[in-house]
């Protein structure tokens, strides 16, 4: 793949880079300026210069938010690849219409507009009219997602499995179907086990895929914001606070402009952290490097 | 090779047969697995279709798997009220904007990373992918002054822009990733026969890769059509969208639940008309054309 150099080809980029500045660089420039200076209103600005982020270092509340983000992400993690890979094992390997079938459940979480899928399961968990709420009241647990902190928790965390598992299992079953079928014949004539054949040709093949899986189910966990706000608005008390809900109400509902705004740089930096990685991998990937 | 031969009687079986060559007892696991999971998928989907065709009386009331007394008023309520309506007119309205925006600046530069190398387009690469990867909360504030200068707010336009943050860099790398399969040979026949750039790129290159512009629409269109933390920011009366009436409702209007629901039904339709169009290239898409 040894593409032209042609400094010429800027031309057909400059829209698309006049654009994404005027909505990323000028907001980001914004978000700088409130981070290092405290700002009454026009006019009347003082610097401050890191006051606002060894402020943010600080703040218990927001340690508590960081740490929560974290074990939810990892939670996610640690339930949806793992089932992701389960689901997409068990997809069928024809192009015949069941296939196209499936493919199109799985998919149908991923397109539902995120406030919607706090809705359902809003409905979904009461326990006065909900099915699931209902359900589990009748194996005889007290169950109540809006009283009880740990319940609320499990709730979002079942919520973030219900959405995103498909995710996870659609890359997966790209991966798979990208293995020959001599693989699998050269494995049935060794007499290699079911978990053999997972492990040294199913997974390995499925390493590109599951490493994307990987890295964009921990960027979108970490972000989450949507989903919560509808089902438990951070609550109860702040068991379901993450970071960007947090962040929205030091901004929007208390106006704490250079606290968040320190908060979000921070924020970001830890995104564009995972960004570069995920970034390096996916051009290795993109170069056909793959060992 | 040893195995060739075995290779080849693998390829030439067709999946079916060997579908039902594997022991019984793994297919019908595997069955078991993927019909529980997509129950699990489509339980809560049913509940929330399920209360959209009962009253409130019967909701409250007690569960009942069916509705005992199918009522469309809700859906009824919807389509005459003008606060409920202009919901959908408005977020499609953004979302419609925004899917042209993105794909026109996305085109010619994914076609410049697809063909060309220059100055910078690596680094140029890794930051559109920064402003996917960035927490919508970061930019909260800044857009909202932003739009509010440009006199903006409370526009279609405002969403359709604030968009075009996560959107143009998804366009560019799903566009990217399709038109790399394009053999180069093609451009550069175009040329020697004498077609100037523009033209070669109206009416040969994008018909060929209409069915990655029709993928790439579709997760445009979908990733805007999901989104609420900027759409309901940037938005207070004129150009609210749909999942801010819905969230205002829920707070406000003493849970209208059969409401609700019926307007959640209503946010699933559109994606779930369009997916069978797209079914194959799902796993394409979320993964930024990388599969």
């Amino acid at each position: 793949m040894d593409k032209p150099w042609n400094n010429r080809a800027w031309f057909l980029v400059i829209p698309v880079f006049v654009l994404v500045a005027f909505s990323a660089i000028i907001p980001l420039m914004t978000v700088v300026n409130y981070s290092v200076q405290d700002i009454f209103g026009p006019g009347q600005a003082f610097w401050v210069g890191t006051e606002w982020f060894e402020k943010v270092l600080h703040d218990e509340r927001l340690h508590d938010a960081l740490v929560r983000q974290i074990l939810f992400s990892l939670a996610v993690l640690a339930i949806e690849i793992p089932l992701g890979i389960l689901v997409a094992l068990s997809m069928p390997a024809d192009k015949g219409w069941r296939t196209s079938l499936v493919l199109v459940l799985l998919a149908l979480p991923l397109l539902i507009p995120w406030n919607v899928v706090g809705t359902i399961w809003q409905i979904f968990g009461r326990a006065d009219i909900g099915l699931g709420g209902a359900a589990i009241r009748a194996l005889g647990i007290d169950y109540n997602y809006t009283g009880n902190p740990r319940d609320a928790w499990l709730t979002v965390l079942v919520m973030d499995v219900w959405h995103w598992t498909s995710l996870v299992a659609l890359l997966c079953y790209a991966g798979l179907r990208a293995i020959p079928p001599a693989y699998y014949q050269a494995a049935k004539i060794d007499g290699a086990s079911r978990w053999a054949v997972f492990r040294h040709i199913e997974l390995p093949k499925m390493r590109g895929v599951l490493i994307i899986a990987v890295l964009l189910r921990f960027m979108d966990s970490f972000m989450i914001y949507t989903e919560p706000f509808v089902l438990t608005g951070g609550g109860p008390g702040n068991a379901t606070t993450f970071l960007s809900q947090y962040l929205t109400r030091m901004a929007v509902g208390q106006f704490d402009l250079g606290v968040a705004a320190a908060f979000s740089l921070i924020y970001f930096l830890i995104v564009l952290l995972f960004s570069y990685v995920f970034y390096t991998f996916i051009t290795t990937v993109g170069t056909g490097d793959r060992s | 090779m040893t195995l060739r031969s075995h290779a080849d009687d693998a390829v030439a079986l067709p999946p079916r047969a060997r579908a039902r060559a594997a022991s019984r007892l793994r297919v019908s696991r595997r069955t078991v697995v993927l019909v529980l999971y997509i129950l699990f998928l489509l339980l809560p989907i049913y509940w929330m279709v399920n209360m959209s065709l009962k009253t409130n009386v019967e909701i409250l009331s007690g569960l009942t798997l069916f509705p005992r007394d199918p009522t469309l008023q809700n859906y009824i309520t919807i389509f005459t009220d003008p606060s409920w309506y202009s919901g959908y007119i408005n977020s499609i309205k953004y979302v419609v904007l925004n899917t042209v925006i993105s794909l026109t600046v996305a085109l010619p530069a994914a076609y410049a990373f697809s063909r060309y190398r220059f100055l910078g387009d690596k680094h140029m690469f890794f930051w559109l992918l920064t402003n996917k990867m960035a927490p919508p909360a970061v930019f909260l504030l800044p857009f909202f002054q932003l739009y509010s200068t440009f006199g903006l707010f409370d526009t279609p336009l405002a969403v359709a822009l604030a968009h075009c943050l996560f959107n143009v860099p998804l366009a560019v790398w799903i566009l990217e990733g399709f038109m790399s399969g394009v053999p180069r040979e093609i451009d550069e026949t175009a040329y020697m026969d004498g077609y100037s750039f523009p033209r070669f790129f109206a009416t040969i290159f994008v018909p060929l890769i209409r069915a990655g512009i029709g993928v790439t629409a579709f997760f445009c269109f979908m990733f805007s059509w999901v989104e609420l933390l900027l759409a309901r920011t940037l938005t207070a009366v004129e150009a609210k969208p749909i999942a801010a009436t819905m969230t205002r409702t829920v707070s406000a209007a003493g849970m209208d639940w059969g409401l609700l629901a019926a307007a959640g039904v209503l946010t699933i339709i559109p994606g779930a008309l369009v997916i069978w169009f797209v079914r194959n290239y799902i796993a394409k898409g979320f993964a930024l054309g990388r599969v």
